[in-house]
């Protein structure tokens, strides 16, 4: 478990080019979705990449800068309680760290499965608890705005990470080496 | 697209001579302030502040006329979908009911709901020009000592200040890629349906990604080297020493949010101001 947590010079490159990288996304790369008015944000699939590469705490924190900078970018204020929400999701994809076996090339199957389960409940977690409970506390925003928006957003968060985040572990996976495949002739 | 990432340049204003590290924790204490309070009479105030900062700051409006319209659709589309998703919230907070017309079935204004609003369109409004004031006017090198400052940890700093100083590049990498594969035929625009354009956006940030780890494992062996995290503090070459102005703006913002919460729990017994009784 202390692994999770360990914070070395790679962790913190890491966390700060992937949340550049973020940003470009959150700002520039949206995929407008069937449903009219919503788009995929293609950042939260990079999130949950890096976040399953390089531990939770360069998950949650690439998300967290990632969103603040882009925010602050565009409407001069962050938004706290989706900043906040937006890390606490980072986080929670990176407790998949480790699980997915994916820097030993053996992502396929049965951890893509369990990929997908810790990211959809992280996105719930943080997108129906944790931004609406905060958009109240913070902003006292009406209670079923606040509501409909974070269930919206859980369910388009989880789509994005479903495709976009598994897709580059694919991509990411097919460069390991895999364990054991070489023959002693 | 903007290459540079904040159009920072320095002029010698008096909010520009303060050090990084006021301009961020009196950032931090007027938007808590304007965060906190719903009363109108504060809110206005803080704005009137808050736009002459804007003012003494010699920002021009071609600077940020971008943000300014994004911030108004938000705004506007924040205020529509409230009074859509809760016309009555203004009748719940202040208890009565005031009614001016009726739009059509439970869709009723109310002076409540209008005032309601009203706060909310100027507390929303009234922190982008210190947002926009704070970033225009911090040196990005200086802003991640003044985080280091406020008691984020270095390391983390050291991340924040990665994050804006890689980014300039990163942004230039993907405009590199996006040209290439649409010299190549991949189709960005709308006419594409949605499985495509998924599709092709993967093949612009795969490259991307990829690219990026390889400079990863490079600076931070380069960091390495250089001995980077082997202490549990660190010193930083863009640092400001404080001067008498760094304490009045500290002095100043500090009142600011006193008085804020000092008018909530005396004068109005809570987060809002109700004009109603």
């Amino acid at each position: 478990m202390k692994d999770y947590f360990k914070v070395t010079t790679r962790t913190i490159v890491a966390t700060g080019l992937g949340a550049a990288l973020f940003m470009l996304l959150f700002m520039y790369v949206k995929v407008p979705s069937p449903i009219p008015e919503t788009s995929l944000q293609t950042a939260y699939g990079l999130g949950a990449f890096f976040a399953v590469l390089f531990g939770p705490i360069a998950g949650g924190l690439i998300a967290f800068i990632g969103h603040a900078l882009s925010d602050a970018l565009q409407y001069g204020s962050p938004w706290w309680s989706w900043v906040i929400a937006s890390g606490v999701c980072g986080f929670a994809y990176g407790l998949a760290y480790k699980k997915t076996g994916v820097e030993e090339g053996e992502f396929k199957g049965k951890s893509i499965v369990v990929f997908n389960i810790i990211q959809i409940v992280g996105n719930i977690i943080a997108w129906v608890v944790i931004a609406p409970v905060l958009d109240i506390v913070i902003y006292k925003e009406p209670v079923n705005l606040v509501f409909t928006q974070g269930i919206v957003a859980a369910a388009m968060n989880s789509v994005t990470v479903a495709i976009i985040g598994t897709l580059l572990l694919v991509a990411y996976n097919a460069t390991r080496t895999q364990k054991g495949s070489l023959d002693k002739e | 697209m903007n290459s540079k990432l904040f159009s920072y340049n320095y002029i010698d204003t008096p909010v520009h001579r303060l050090s990084g590290l006021t301009k961020l924790i009196a950032f931090l204490f007027l938007t808590f302030a304007v965060m906190f309070s719903y009363d109108i009479r504060v809110i206005l105030l803080v704005m009137v502040f808050s736009l002459f900062v804007l003012r003494l700051s010699k920002i021009k409006y071609r600077q940020i006329r971008l943000m300014v319209i994004y911030v108004a659709v938000f705004i506007i589309t924040n205020a529509i979908i409230t009074f859509f998703f809760s016309p009555e919230e203004g009748v719940k907070i202040y208890g009565t009911r005031h009614v001016l017309f009726k739009i059509a079935g439970p869709y009723v204004v109310t002076q409540e709901q209008l005032f309601y609003q009203l706060t909310k369109l100027f507390k929303y409004s009234s922190v982008i020009p210190l947002g926009i004031t704070f970033l225009l006017t911090t040196n990005p090198s200086e802003f991640a000592s003044a985080l280091n400052g406020v008691g984020v940890h270095y390391k983390a700093a050291y991340a924040v200040s990665l994050t804006l100083r890689y980014f300039p590049d990163i942004q230039r990498e993907y405009r590199n890629i996006s040209l290439s594969q649409q010299a190549r035929g991949l189709d960005m625009s709308k006419k594409a349906g949605f499985a495509t354009r998924v599709k092709n956006a993967l093949l612009i940030i795969i490259p991307l990604v990829f690219s990026t780890l390889d400079r990863i494992e490079l600076i931070s062996n380069a960091m390495d080297l250089r001995g980077f995290g082997k202490h549990n503090r660190r010193s930083w070459f863009s640092k400001k020493p404080f001067t008498t102005s760094d304490f009045i703006a500290l002095f100043i913002s500090v009142l600011i949010f006193t008085g804020t919460i000092l008018v909530s729990v005396f004068i109005n017994h809570g987060r809002f101001y109700n004009p109603f009784i």
